[in-house]
């Protein structure tokens, strides 16, 4: 096998004329919590559906844990948990009910499952309502389902398409620890979403999706030296008559704004408080405070778009 | 050329007919539909018992399914049971696949270790085996009650005879459970689909023999060649053949199907019949009509599979 988890070349997905997924190389390495990002429609959850041999791809290939999503589907399926956007259930049947015809699937046997389903009911904090109809449960509670489905598979592997979309602040970052969790346990983590803030929060790298291209990849702090100049903004309150020059001979420092009174900002490429703080001083000034702002993939997001639309209307 | 898929589509076929059955069976529309056919047999065989019990015949069992009072407004079981199994298979069928559309259960049933061909067959043979079970049942109870009634033991030919009549309506229902099947992919809308299955059945039932008149008047003037081609076009309905062949099964007197077919409606009923057949020749004269029915299922089934495999499972 080898060391990616997921991998595809050049997976591509055309229906008629529209192109939902244009040349698609991803490689996921095991244990990573990848983001995928990117506006609706832009070829995410089509994407997914290739990887679990849902949908057949027009062009190029992917492997799942060295299987092939299109001829050994069943092996792919029996080690990757996967919760779509929009997650239902059968509401006539209870939690447990639902859970246990999920086992059934897989084929665990009638013991095992029990307990499976016992442990990840426990863990998912519904253990009270376990034998209570699907029908009266609110959304968090049926994302918690879904989640308790997927631990039932021991998975290598787990799948999640806007598993945060519609919850509330609260249940959104509780999902956002369980997805953490998944980390401690050695499970590679892909995560499709365009709440930027919460991929932001829980990917170690992340992949900008536009029309059905990945068009940026990387960790977050790759991204914004690429999309921003730079990735580390330093935030400076000095009080004196020339400190935005001398911020600005700093070796290193891309861009210096004045934001207000006496607030600097220097953008760099790598962390420069001390010579800020250094050159503030030199200059004369009066030092008040230093920070270090990360950015944020909101910005990067936008700021790339922008971009893009930019260059488009030009051309 | 489409590379090979590794995995058996068996896989979890037993898992889906155990659950749809459970579901079905426990539905309340089942519920409902069970007791109107619960009923109907109650009156049916009632009246039947108290034309029967003065005759004395050679096939009294086979005659409580198709006896009735001369002056009684409503037919005999059997007529019955030629709308009411469409009804049920309509019932059981025209959800399937929607239904889970709908629910949003699909792409997290799909996701687990089995390939669409089980989820398909399974929904079909779940549905298929609900039907005969609730027939069956139907079935015994009438033998039973007749037992019961009559005092006397049904011969051996009485009971292969009603064996196959039960097999000749499992099949029937089997037609309309594939169209039902066909329509709850097609359409998106279980309401749709019930819709066009229910406009299906109505055609057959009341527009098929008067469009079947209109067009073989309009094109043959020759009287025989006329009723041949009437008699052709007749036997498209799945109504005409499942006639057919409970007409043969449960009146042995019966020796040939054909233009004759109207003066035998009346032997049903009536007495001075020669020498009836023996099973093998009723069998003999019933096995196109029988084999019709069969096709005509498996026929369904392939187009149903084939819509399936089509589909784009995202919603």
């Amino acid at each position: 096998m080898s060391e990616f988890v997921i991998e595809t070349q050049n997976l591509t997905k055309r229906y008629s004329d529209v192109v939902a997924v244009d040349h698609l190389n991803l490689q996921i390495r095991a244990g990573e919590i990848f983001g995928i990002l990117g506006p609706n429609g832009s070829g995410k959850t089509t994407t997914i559906l290739m990887l679990l041999g849902l949908t057949e791809p027009t062009e190029g290939w992917a492997r799942v844990l060295g299987f092939d999503p299109m001829r050994q589907p069943l092996e792919v399926k029996s080690r990757v948990g996967y919760l779509p956007d929009q997650v239902g259930f059968y509401d006539e049947l209870t939690a447990r009910e639902n859970l246990a015809y999920i086992a059934k699937l897989n084929g665990v046997a009638r013991p095992v499952a029990h307990r499976r389903i016992t442990e990840a009911l426990e863990r998912m904090g519904l253990a009270e309502v376990a034998d209570r109809r699907v029908g009266t449960f609110s959304r968090g509670m049926r994302q918690r389902l879904g989640v308790a489905e997927i631990l039932l598979k021991h998975p290598q592997v787990i799948i999640l398409d806007e598993p945060t979309l519609g919850l509330d602040p609260e249940a959104a970052h509780e999902f956002l620890e369980i997805i953490r969790a998944f980390k401690q346990e050695k499970i590679t983590v892909l995560l499709a979403s365009h709440l930027l803030h919460q991929v932001q929060a829980v990917c170690d790298r992340v992949g900008l999706f536009s029309q059905g291209k990945m068009v940026l990849e990387g960790t977050v702090a790759e991204l914004a030296r690429q999309v921003l100049g730079g990735a580390y903004r330093v935030h400076v309150r000095a009080v004196g008559s020339n400190v935005s020059e001398a911020l600005r001979k700093i070796p290193g420092a891309v861009r210096v704004h004045k934001l207000d009174g006496d607030l600097y900002q220097v953008e760099a490429q790598e962390d420069l408080r001390a010579a800020a703080a250094r050159a503030a001083v030199q200059a004369g000034a009066q030092l008040l405070a230093l920070g270090l702002e990360e950015p944020s993939l909101d910005e990067i997001y936008q700021r790339y778009f922008q971009g893009v639309t930019a260059h488009e209307t030009q051309s | 050329m489409r590379p090979s898929r590794e995995g058996s589509p068996w896989r979890g076929v037993w898992v889906v007919v155990a659950k749809e059955m459970a579901d079905h069976l426990t539905s309340v529309r089942m519920g409902i539909l069970e007791l109107v056919v619960l009923l109907t047999a109650a009156v049916t065989i009632y009246l039947a018992l108290q034309n029967l019990s003065s005759s004395s015949d050679a096939f009294l069992f086979l005659r409580l399914f198709t006896t009735m009072p001369s002056d009684s407004p409503i037919p005999a079981f059997v007529g019955f049971l030629g709308f009411l199994v469409p009804l049920i298979a309509i019932a059981l069928g025209f959800d399937a696949v929607n239904g889970e559309f709908h629910r949003r259960t699909l792409s997290r049933v799909l996701a687990q270790p089995i390939y669409r061909d089980a989820l398909l067959f399974g929904k079909f043979l779940g549905g298929l085996c609900t039907l005969a079970l609730v027939l069956t049942a139907i079935w015994l109870m009438i033998i039973g009650l007749g037992l019961f009634r009559l005092g006397v033991p049904p011969t051996g030919e009485e009971v292969a005879r009603g064996l196959l009549f039960l097999l000749a309506t499992i099949a029937y229902g089997g037609v309309w459970l594939g169209i039902a099947l066909v329509f709850s992919i097609q359409f998106r809308q279980p309401a749709t689909a019930a819709l066009a299955a229910i406009a299906v059945w109505l055609f057959f039932m009341v527009f098929w023999g008067m469009i079947v008149d209109l067009v073989a008047q309009v094109l043959i003037r020759d009287e025989l060649r006329q009723l041949e081609l009437k008699l052709f076009l007749a036997r498209l309905s799945p109504n005409t053949l499942y006639t057919e062949v409970i007409f043969a099964v449960l009146n042995p007197a019966v020796r040939a199907f054909g233009p004759l077919l109207p003066i035998q409606f009346i032997q049903l009923q009536g007495w001075g019949v020669p020498t009836p057949l023996p099973l093998s020749q009723s069998l003999l004269l019933i096995w196109p009509q029988l084999t019709g029915l069969i096709a005509a299922t498996i026929v369904l089934f392939a187009i149903s599979y084939v819509l399936f495999q089509r589909q784009e499972i995202r919603a």
